[in-house]
């Protein structure tokens, strides 16, 4: 399916790159361009009405392709590509799908396609994509065709630890959190909610289990790669030896070539905790890093906790972590902010956002010491990306 | 044949609401749908050769799940997306 936007673009200056945040929604995408300060914001929008779009991503190898995971209520899953900063997108031919299963088994249909990560820089046109449930996909084509990963989707250990449906986060398990070393197209990373974090230093050939030192719900043996739950991962972009990780139980950092994670969460305020589901990394500090905790008592609320909302931002490793909510709701603000839905730009200071459940984005401009709301009144937010148009 | 095409579905083709397409079976005329429209089989139909949870097919009134369901010229077939979700 192609899709045309009606109406017509201002033109813009070609050269200066320009910062755009890419948000996703349960009922569609939006894209905000904002000013040379980034004081101001331009809504681009809405793109894909009615869709659940789980991410939207900038190709950054270029600063102007753009995919979306997409999928409606009643449809199947797609991917829509544009080359054009959304004025048109075209879809992929062959989405992301699981192998079709032999006569007499029963396989495994993809919900949901739920992550896309851009791969090497020595790679154009490919990128990966996860899931839910979990599968780990491949394009070699800018998203046009995509290829299963059958060491992950069809290998019978991983699909125990992929455990079923039933095992999964409220809206589907999923494979998340697809890291590319940048000095290394081979070393990738990924993680599923649930089954664990897992490595692979031979382009996807082989994988291997990255879990020593996180930890499971109390009660559950924390040798079995199906009971971890990590959230969310991110690569320090300064140091790609330094992995930060958001988990079910707990905030964590990984020093390679070291394969034991520690709780650098523990540091965290006791009343807050360190549960959460998103993970951001400064791009140029990597003992600079933000979480946005959540309520994980009881049954779960996933609000803020208390109903006060606030990132916290680590400036060592996680030694120590500061509250920021200057210019957020001190009270009576029950949201939280989702896997994929805080970011960073790479602009000097560098910007900070956020979107949450209850439909704002939020803005830092000062790496989080103040925020602003950009955005309010859209749908609940799955995803927000920070990028440079070129 | 004469295929009836639900609005979530007509973005492919191109707003009509009732498009022409030829097969023996229920599989080959959603093959040939896909030809002409391409990308919309993926979106009624899984990976394992199912019909997607919310989508219906009728033929001549009568909803049918066997993609191998022979077809006549003369019969009519309707995709509906189903009454779920409130």
């Amino acid at each position: 399916m192609a899709t045309k936007k009606p109406a017509p673009r201002a033109k813009r200056a070609p050269s200066k790159p320009r910062s755009v945040v890419l948000v996703a929604t349960r009922k569609g995408a939006w894209i905000y361009h904002g000013d040379a300060a980034r004081k101001t914001w331009r809504a681009d929008g809405p793109h894909f009405l009615g869709h659940i779009i789980s991410h939207m991503m900038l190709d950054p190898r270029d600063g102007r392709t753009l995919l979306a995971a997409a999928k409606t209520g009643h449809l199947g899953p797609t991917v829509f590509r544009s080359t054009d900063l959304g004025r048109s997108w075209k879809e992929a031919s062959r989405p992301p799908a699981f192998a079709k299963a032999p006569t007499g088994q029963t396989g495994r249909t993809v919900d949901h396609t739920f992550w896309l990560t851009p791969a090497h820089a020595n790679e154009p046109n490919v990128w990966y994509a996860g899931t839910s449930p979990q599968g780990l996909f491949r394009s070699e084509d800018g998203g046009v065709t995509w290829e299963p990963f059958s060491t992950i989707n069809d290998d019978p250990k991983y699909r125990e630890w992929m455990g079923t449906v039933q095992d999964g986060t409220p809206d589907g398990p999923k494979l998340h959190s697809i890291i590319i070393d940048p000095r290394d197209p081979a070393h990738l990373y990924f993680a599923m909610s649930g089954g664990g974090v897992h490595e692979s230093l031979d382009k996807g050939r082989t994988w291997a289990p990255l879990v020593d030192g996180l930890e499971v719900v109390g009660g559950f043996d924390a040798t079995n790669i199906a009971f971890h739950d990590p959230h969310c991962i991110r690569m320090s972009p300064a140091n790609p030896d330094r992995l930060y990780q958001q988990n079910h139980c707990g905030i964590y950092r990984l020093d390679r070539p070291s394969k034991t994670w520690v709780r650098v969460g523990k540091a965290m305020p006791k009343k807050v905790g360190d549960i959460g589901l998103p993970m951001a990394v400064h791009p140029r500090d990597d003992d600079t890093a933000w979480v946005f905790p959540m309520d994980g008592t009881d049954v779960w609320p996933r609000t803020s906790p208390d109903g006060i909302p606030g990132t916290f931002v680590t400036r060592n490793g996680g030694k120590t972590w500061k509250r920021q909510a200057a210019g957020m709701p001190a009270t009576d603000a029950w949201w939280t902010v989702k896997r994929q839905a805080l970011a960073t730009d790479a602009a000097d200071p560098i910007g900070v956002y956020f979107g949450t459940t209850s439909g704002e984005l939020w803005g830092s401009r000062d790496e989080g010491e103040k925020w602003r709301l950009i955005a309010q009144h859209l749908p609940e937010i799955y995803a927000v990306e920070a990028g440079e148009l070129r | 044949m004469k295929v009836l095409i639900p609005t979530p579905l007509r973005s492919y083709t191109k707003k009509k609401r009732e498009v022409e397409a030829a097969g023996a079976t229920l599989s080959a005329l959603l093959a040939d749908l896909d030809r002409q429209y391409p990308g919309i089989r993926f979106r009624m139909v899984d990976e394992q050769d199912q019909v997607r949870r919310h989508m219906r097919v009728f033929l001549n009134g009568e909803q049918v799940f066997d993609l191998a369901r022979p077809l006549k010229p003369t019969d009519e077939i309707a995709i509906v997306q189903a009454l779920s979700g409130g």
